[in-house]
C-alpha cells in the first residue's frame, strides 16, 4: 500500500525564480520524514512537487526527476489528479470547504474517488476518520453545519480526516500542528505514529521537539539568503540529526542559534 | 474594556472625517430611500383613478385587471425567456474567463463583454427586427412544423419573426454582459485555499469548479440573475421594436399575436395618451413597480436560506 519515494536532482521554479535547487533524497515507504529548515526555504514548495501541487500555480515547474515506487512522477503520461488522489496533503492554513457540512467535508475526497457511497458505509468513514483526527467527540452532535463553524485548530483537524478518509498511500503534511493546543498536536503525533504503519508520510514542521518525536528521517533545508535558493543541506536518521549533525549549519538551527 | 467606563462622561476626540464620513453615507443612503417612496407616491396616488375607471374608460377591456393582467404576462414570459437564454450561457462565458482562458485572451474577452453592456438598447432592437427576427423563421417553421405537440409551438408560425421568444431572445443578449461581468467577479473571487482543497484531492478542474466555484458564487450568482432580470422586466425600447403586440395570453411562443409588455406598452401608448388613459398606463407601471420588488425579495429569500453554508463566515 504504501510507497517509497526517491527525488533526484530537482530544481523548482516559479517563473524565472529558482526557490528550490538540487534535491535528491530518499522517502522510504511505511516511515515518518520531517523536514525542518528556516521559513521560506522551499519546503512547502518542496512538498507541493512530491503531489504535483505546484502545477496548479502559474509559471511553476520543475526540473530533475522524482520516482514513487520506481515510477516517474512526471511522466507525460501520468495524470496529475490520479496522482493527487493517492498522494494525499494537508495544508499550512486549514481550508475545509465552507459550503459543505462537517460530514460533507470529510466525504469530500471518496465523493470524488467513487460517486455510490452507502448511507452506513458513509457515516462509518466519517465516524471513524474523525476519530483519527481526534475530533470525534467535538462535533459528533453537528456533523451537519458548515465545516467553517469550527474554530481554527478544529478546522485543521477536519482537513486531517478529509485527507486520510481516502486512504491515501502517501501524506503530506505541511505544518498540521501549528494552529493547534497541545492536547490536540499530541493526538495528531498519535495519529501519525499509527498511520506510519501503512503509509508514507512527510511532515514539514518547525517544531523541533515535533520532529524529534514523530520522524524517524529528518531532512534539513536552509537558503543562503533572501533571493537565493533553497538547498537542502542533510538528510539522515533524525537520532543523528538531532545529536551529531554533520553540517554546522544543521548543528546551528537545532540549537536554536539561528533560523 | 476601561475606556467603556470614562466614555459616558469623557468622549475621546474624533477625527474631522471620522465625523463627516458617517453622516455622508447617511444622507446617501436617506436621499435613495426618499427617492423609491416618492417614485411609490407618485404611481400610487396617479395610477388610483385607474383602478375605478368606468369600464368605457379602459381601451380593449372592461376592467383594469383585465387590461394590465396580459402585458403583466408578457412581461414576466418575457424576461424569464431572457433569463433562460442569459443564466447559462453568461455561467458558461464567465467560466471561461475566470478559470480556463490564458490569462491575455481572458482580459481581453472580459473588456469585450463588458463593452457590450454598453450598447444602447435601441441597438439590440434593430439588430433583433431586422437581422435576428428574419433568419429566426425557418427555425419557427420548422418548430411549427415538427413540435407542434407542445404548447409552446403550438403555431402557426409567424412570418416576420417578430415573436415573444425572439424578444426574449434579444433581452437574453442584452443582460448577457451585466450577468457575465457579475459572474466572472464572484468567481474570480473563490479562495485559491479552497480550490487547492479540491485539487489536492484528486479533483479534476471541472470537479473542483462543482465543489468550490459554484458553491462558493450561488449567491451572486443569482443575485446576477435577478439584475439581469430587473433589466429584463423594465427593457422597453428593444421589446416596443420587436415585438408585434395582440394583448392575448397566450404559452405559444412562436405565432404573431403576442402578449405585449408593460415598458413597451406604456413607452408605445403614452404620446397619444390624454385624461385617464394616462393613469391607466401609470398604474401598469405602478404594478411593474410592485413586480420588481417581489423579484428582489423573492431573490434575497432564495440567497439567504442558506447563508449559514455561503463561506461568506
Ligand atoms: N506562489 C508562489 N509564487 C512565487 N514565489 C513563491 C510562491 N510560493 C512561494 N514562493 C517563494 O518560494 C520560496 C519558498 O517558499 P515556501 O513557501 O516553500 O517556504 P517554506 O519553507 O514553506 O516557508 P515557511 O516555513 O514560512 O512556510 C520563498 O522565497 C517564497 O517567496
Ligand atoms: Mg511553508
Amino acid at each position: 500500500m504504501a510507497k517509497s519515494i526517491d527525488v533526484s536532482d530537482l530544481d523548482i521554479y516559479y517563473g524565472d525564480f529558482l526557490a528550490v535547487e538540487g534535491v535528491t533524497i530518499p522517502i522510504a515507504a511505511r516511515s515518518v520524514t520531517a523536514f525542518i529548515g528556516p521559513s521560506g526555504c522551499g519546503k512547502s514548495t518542496f512538498l507541493r512537487s512530491l503531489n504535483r501541487m505546484h502545477e496548479v500555480i502559474p509559471g511553476a515547474r520543475v526540473e530533475g526527476k522524482i520516482l514513487i515506487d520506481g515510477a516517474d512522477l512526471y511522466d507525460p503520461d501520468v495524470d496529475p489528479v490520479e496522482v493527487r488522489r493517492q498522494i494525499g496533503m494537508v495544508f499550512q492554513r486549514p481550508n475545509p470547504f465552507p459550503t459543505m457540512s462537517i460530514a460533507e467535508n470529510v466525504l469530500a475526497g471518496m465523493r470524488l474517488n467513487s460517486r455510490k457511497l452507502k448511507k452506513t458505509e458513509a457515516s462509518e468513514i466519517v465516524e471513524s476518520s474523525l476519530r483519527r483526527a481526534n475530533l470525534w467527540n467535538e462535533v459528533k452532535d453537528r456533523l451537519t453545519k458548515p465545516g467553517s463553524s469550527l474554530s481554527g485548530g478544529q478546522q485543521q483537524r477536519l482537513c486531517i480526516a478529509r485527507a486520510i478518509a481516502v486512504q491515501p498511500q502517501v501524506l503530506l503534511m505541511d505544518e498540521p500542528c501549528s494552529a493547534l493546543d497541545p492536547i490536540s498536536t499530541t493526538a495528531i503525533e498519535d495519529l501519525i505514529h499509527e498511520l506510519r504503519e501503512d503509509y508514507t508520510i512527510v511532515i514539514v514542521t518547525h517544531n523541533m521537539q515535533q520532529a524529534a518525536r514523530v520522524s524517524e528521517t529528518t531532512a534539513f533545508f536552509n537558503l543562503a539568503g533572501v533571493g537565493r535558493p533553497g538547498h537542502l543541506i542533510e538528510y539522515g536518521p533524525t537520532t543523528k540529526i538531532f545529536t551529531t549533525p554533520e553540517n554546522p549549519a544543521t548543528e546551528a538551527y537545532i540549537s536554536g542559534r539561528f533560523g | 474594556m476601561t475606556s467603556h467606563a470614562v466614555e459616558g462622561t469623557h468622549r475621546p476626540p474624533r477625527s474631522v472625517g471620522d465625523r463627516v464620513f458617517p453622516a455622508l453615507v447617511t444622507a446617501a443612503g436617506a436621499v435613495i430611500l426618499v427617492t423609491l417612496a416618492g417614485v411609490a407616491l407618485f404611481l400610487t396616488y396617479e395610477g388610483l383613478p385607474a383602478l375605478t375607471a368606468k369600464a368605457a374608460d379602459i381601451p380593449g377591456a372592461d376592467s383594469f385587471a383585465a387590461y394590465v393582467w396580459p402585458l403583466l404576462y408578457g412581461t414576466l414570459l418575457a424576461s424569464v425567456l431572457a433569463l433562460l437564454f442569459a443564466v447559462p450561457v453568461s455561467i458558461g462565458v464567465a467560466l471561461f474567463i475566470s478559470h480556463f482562458a490564458p490569462r491575455r485572451l481572458a482580459s481581453s474577452l472580459g473588456y469585450l463583454v463588458d463593452l457590450l453592456a454598453a450598447v444602447p438598447s435601441i441597438i439590440y432592437g434593430l439588430w433583433g427586427i431586422f437581422f435576428l427576427a428574419p433568419r429566426l423563421v425557418p427555425l419557427y417553421d420548422w418548430l411549427a412544423g415538427h413540435l407542434s405537440w407542445i404548447p409552446f409551438f403550438a403555431g402557426p408560425a409567424s412570418v416576420t419573426g417578430r415573436t415573444i421568444l425572439t424578444a426574449g431572445f434579444v433581452l437574453g443578449v442584452m443582460v448577457l454582459p451585466i450577468m457575465t461581468s457579475i459572474c466572472r467577479e464572484i468567481f474570480l473571487q473563490t479562495p485559491r485555499l479552497h480550490e487547492e482543497a479540491a485539487l489536492a484531492l484528486g479533483a479534476t478542474r471541472w470537479e473542483m469548479i462543482r465543489m468550490t466555484v459554484f458553491p462558493y458564487g450561488r449567491s451572486g450568482i443569482v443575485s446576477g440573475a435577478m439584475l439581469a432580470l430587473g433589466r429584463a422586466l423594465g427593457e422597453t425600447i428593444a421589446v416596443a421594436t420587436i415585438l408585434s403586440v395582440s394583448n392575448v395570453v397566450s404559452l405559444n411562443l412562436i405565432s404573431s399575436t403576442n402578449p405585449g409588455t408593460i415598458a413597451a406598452n406604456i413607452a408605445l401608448k403614452f404620446p397619444e395618451a390624454s385624461g385617464i388613459e394616462v393613469n391607466i398606463l401609470i398604474a401598469t407601471g405602478l404594478v411593474l413597480f410592485i413586480v420588481t420588488f417581489l423579484v428582489n425579495f423573492l431573490a434575497r429569500a432564495i440567497v439567504g436560506r442558506r447563508a449559514e453554508f455561503s463561506g461568506a463566515n
